[in-house]
């Protein structure tokens, strides 16, 4: 199975760019310098398309980038006020949703949520908390899971699944109840081992290894000093 | 007591094959066995069907119909939709907690009778109404629901609560049922009679190619509400390459105010699985599956035995009415309370034995649907339609109904009416003259289509039944002038926060947030800028969400907010002060003051 992919031409925010065909919109926009803000989008996991921070206008109606392929002609529409708007109102609601105190938290300067906030200029929440009554499970040796900042991406059910061959995660309930579940009554009691993949894999301070969250010291952390994002658009720069 | 659960769970596994994609069966006959999933019955399922426990656990924990702690052997379901509560669900839930000793949500303490809330569960023309464990009781009253726990209390059959049967097929001994049909208008297509094969044989003498034509010629758009045309749905996945092709029946009827596929299902079950069986011809599927919402389980042996029958007459099975090489069958798969179910991706997760989550679209099912086969899904009256049209022709039914919607609809009209029931009437009908059909009392607002669509005050009374104007899959509530509108947008906000799958993040968390809103307005707590916030929000959880549950959820408040704005108006006013009339100080101070051991003076 060696065919040859067709180079397919789109335009996103009035640039005309050559892209391979299969590919997402997400990913089509980053080898092109262009960074849409993406939360549950990961690395090469099968598109989970849930919290819709990628939300772009393609031929008019919005769609999530991270899970639209690219086709000939399209015509997307992503650095706008109406997008912007959008975006900052689903990074407040994940703020409200859950418990997240940025100030104490050892993620700080390595969460993508926090970072999000940063970009957007989101100073505080427009919206009003949930406070919501959320459970942490310190079982497991060597990581803990703590469900107060869980903003339920998903990045972990897929990461274990796809990229680990396990099934550490899952979603239970629906709607405002839905949260994540282990497979065992505690992390502790699932096969989860503190060298797999997973461990990296969570945006947000949810799923943490223990005893190393001030390893690097907070103003030396990667978004102390760049926003997210701007590597993609640092290649940009340098190729032009 | 351990080992007979090990024993009937490995039972009811091996039943279905240890199938994982049968979970919903499985999960379903464990629920009905032990009256919950628990922990240990959850363990074992996964060791059956080779899989993790928390997939399971995911599952089980989506439906409403099953639980992990155990209910009582009976189950009250309480429907508590917006035409329950007209017709009186306060008074009926209060003789029940107060005869029962409980509070909605609690099983007594001898374990036998459980009481809950349900969502519409497609009895509106005889609110209100209530199941029990799979038995459907109707035209409720507080006297009927106390006499009916006292008749429970001695036999714990709901099944002796029925002593008088509907009309039809309600009374055939496999429905016995009390539910009616009220039928009130009978049309050309639906409620004409259908004799079995009629269809089918000449289905059987085109090829599969003209058959599509013929459809598609009909003009016939789906009638599940959105309006996709049908020929063009079997046509793309006919031609989608694949070694296996499927046929769907969306049977889960869950808009509230819906009930006229109850109606087609218990008359017109024959009409509908002959749609599926020409479905199949046309596009080349050899299964079909009827997705029955859990509501309507007790037609489910009614219609396994026509599927039974069917099979015995050559209608159904191998080399169906003697033509070589077509073979298709039909299996039902019962729901267990989600509305996101109807839709048609939910819908075939769900039938694959999943959580009831939408999938991303692109793919579309005629394009990868069940099992990642090219699927046609179908509403139960898209089906009896294509029957019909496969009788009739294309140009007899394209001649009915208005310019752009050809044929007839069933609609559901409940509400303040007097005569609540199914009518089957041309596309192109007026609003108006629906009102005067089923003799509505003083109207002042219909909602038209479910509260996934609109609500209409007397100014577009004169609009019409159609796709392009006003547009419903059968759902059509009747308001007199002295109900509160805002507490109805309310109500169905509600709804759609209960029923949301929770999977993007405007649907899960934008609506609780907009409930927060509705409720400091109507509350009596809110300023004029509220209004605007509650515009902002609803516009970019239709814009943003995923499915179409979330696109169409704020619409109860949209509607109010564009069609009677001036109530909202007239509930907020402006502060001084910067003072914020939503803080309530007291309560929250509550916790803290819990925690320290101290209370306020000031309470």
């Amino acid at each position: 199975m060696t065919k040859n992919k067709q180079t397919l031409t789109i335009t996103i925010d009035g640039k005309k760019i050559a892209v391979e065909e299969g590919i997402t919109i997400l990913k089509a926009a980053e080898k092109a310098g262009i960074y849409i803000p993406h939360l549950c989008a990961y690395k090469d996991l099968i598109p989970h398309g849930s919290c819709r921070v990628c939300s772009v206008r393609v031929n008019g109606r919005i769609q999530a980038s991270c899970v639209q392929t690219v086709s000939e002609g399209m015509v997307i529409e992503s650095d706008t006020a109406e997008l912007l708007e959008y975006r900052r109102m689903i990074v407040d609601m994940l703020f409200v949703e859950g418990n997240h105190f940025c100030m104490f938290c050892e993620k700080s300067g390595h969460c993508e949520l926090q970072a999000m906030a940063y970009r957007f200029g989101i100073t505080a929440p427009q919206f009003p908390y949930l406070n919501p009554n959320r459970d942490i499970d310190l079982s497991h040796p060597d990581v803990f899971l703590d469900h107060n900042r869980c903003i339920l991406c998903g990045r972990c059910v897929r990461t274990s699944q796809e990229l680990d061959h396990k099934n550490v995660f899952q979603f239970v309930n629906r709607g405002h109840k839905k949260r994540l579940e282990v497979n065992a009554k505690g992390l502790a009691e699932t096969d989860l081992n503190v060298t797999d993949s997973v461990v990296n894999a969570c945006p947000v301070g949810a799923l943490m290894k223990k005893r190393v969250g001030y390893e690097v010291p907070i103003g030396n952390r990667p978004f102390d000093h760049a926003s997210i994002g701007s590597e993609i658009e640092k290649t940009e720069g340098e190729r032009k | 007591m351990k080992q007979a659960l090990e024993k009937i769970v490995a039972e009811i596994c091996d039943s279905f094959g240890n199938d994982r994609t049968r979970l919903m069966d499985i999960t379903t006959a464990v629920q009905r066995r032990f009256g919950c999933v628990s922990d240990s019955a959850i363990d074992l399922i996964a060791r059956a069907v080779k899989t993790h426990r928390v997939e399971i656990e995911s599952l089980v924990t989506f439906y409403s119909f099953f639980s992990k702690e155990e209910q009582g052997k009976v189950v009250i379901r309480l429907c508590d939709d917006i035409v329950d509560w007209m017709k009186g669900y306060q008074q009926i839930a209060d003789a029940l907690v107060k005869e029962l000793g409980i509070s909605i949500g609690e099983t007594t303490s001898d374990g036998e009778i459980t009481l809950t809330r349900t969502p519409c569960i497609g009895m509106s023309d005889q609110a209100p109404a209530a199941l029990v464990n799979d038995v459907a009781v109707t035209y409720l009253t507080p006297e009927r629901a106390v006499k009916m726990v006292r008749e429970l209390r001695k036999h714990l059959d709901p099944h002796q609560l029925v002593t008088v049967l509907g009309e039809g097929n309600n009374s055939n001994p496999l429905v016995h049922s009390m539910v009616r049909n009220n039928i009130r208008q009978k049309g050309a297509v639906l409620f004409a009679d259908f004799e079995s094969g009629t269809a089918l044989k000449r289905t059987l003498n085109m090829t599969p190619e003209s058959v599509i034509g013929e459809i598609k010629a009909s003009k016939l758009r789906g009638r599940g509400g959105a309006g996709f045309p049908t020929g063009l749905k079997w046509e793309f996945a006919s031609k989608t390459k694949a070694d296996r092709r499927f046929i769907i029946c969306n049977a889960d009827e869950g808009e509230p105010g819906t009930f006229k596929d109850r109606v087609l299902l218990t008359e017109r079950a024959e009409m509908l699985f002959e749609g599926m069986t020409i479905a199949g011809y046309a596009v080349g599927a050899e299964l079909g599956i009827l997705y029955l919402r859990g509501e309507y389980s007790y037609l489910f042996s009614y219609l396994n035995h026509v599927l039974e029958t069917r099979k015995n007459s050559g209608l159904l099975g191998n080399s169906i009415m003697g033509k070589q090489g077509f073979n298709f069958d039909i299996r039902i798969q019962l729901g267990a309370g989600a509305y996101v179910c109807g839709e048609e991706t939910a819908l075939i997760s769900s039938c694959e034995g999943k959580r009831g989550d939408p999938k991303n679209r692109p793919p579309f099912p005629p394009q990868e649907g069940y099992m990642g086969c090219p699927t046609v899904v179908n509403n139960v009256e898209s089906f009896c339609c294509a029957s019909r049209i496969m009788i009739e022709g294309a140009k007899w039914f394209s001649a009915m109904g208005s310019p752009r919607t050809a044929g007839t609809k069933a609609l559901s009209i409940s509400g303040d009416c007097r005569r609540p029931g199914v009518y089957e009437v041309p596309f192109g009908t007026k609003a108006s003259d629906l009102l005067e059909l089923c003799e509505a009392e003083n109207p002042g607002a219909m909602l038209i289509g479910g509260p996934c669509r609109q609500m209409i005050g007397p100014n577009r009374f004169g609009g019409i039944i159609c796709y392009d104007d006003l547009a419903t899959g059968g759902s059509i509530i009747v308001f007199n002038k002295a109900r509160n509108k805002l507490e109805i947008a309310e109500h169905y906000l509600d709804f759609f926060i209960e029923e949301s799958c929770g999977y993007c993040t405007p649907c899960r968390v934008g609506l609780v947030l907009l409930k927060k809103y509705v409720r400091k307005v109507v509350s009596g707590a809110g300023e004029p800028q509220d209004l605007d916030k509650m515009l902002k929000l609803s516009n970019m959880i239709v814009s943003t969400s995923r499915c179409g549950l979330g696109q169409a959820a704020p619409n109860p408040v949209l509607g109010a907010l564009n069609n009677f704005r001036e109530l909202y108006e007239s509930m907020v006013s402006e502060r001084k002060h910067g003072l914020q009339p939503d803080f309530d100080l007291t309560s929250a101070v509550v916790d803290s003051e819990l925690f320290v051991g101290r209370r306020s003076l000031y309470v």
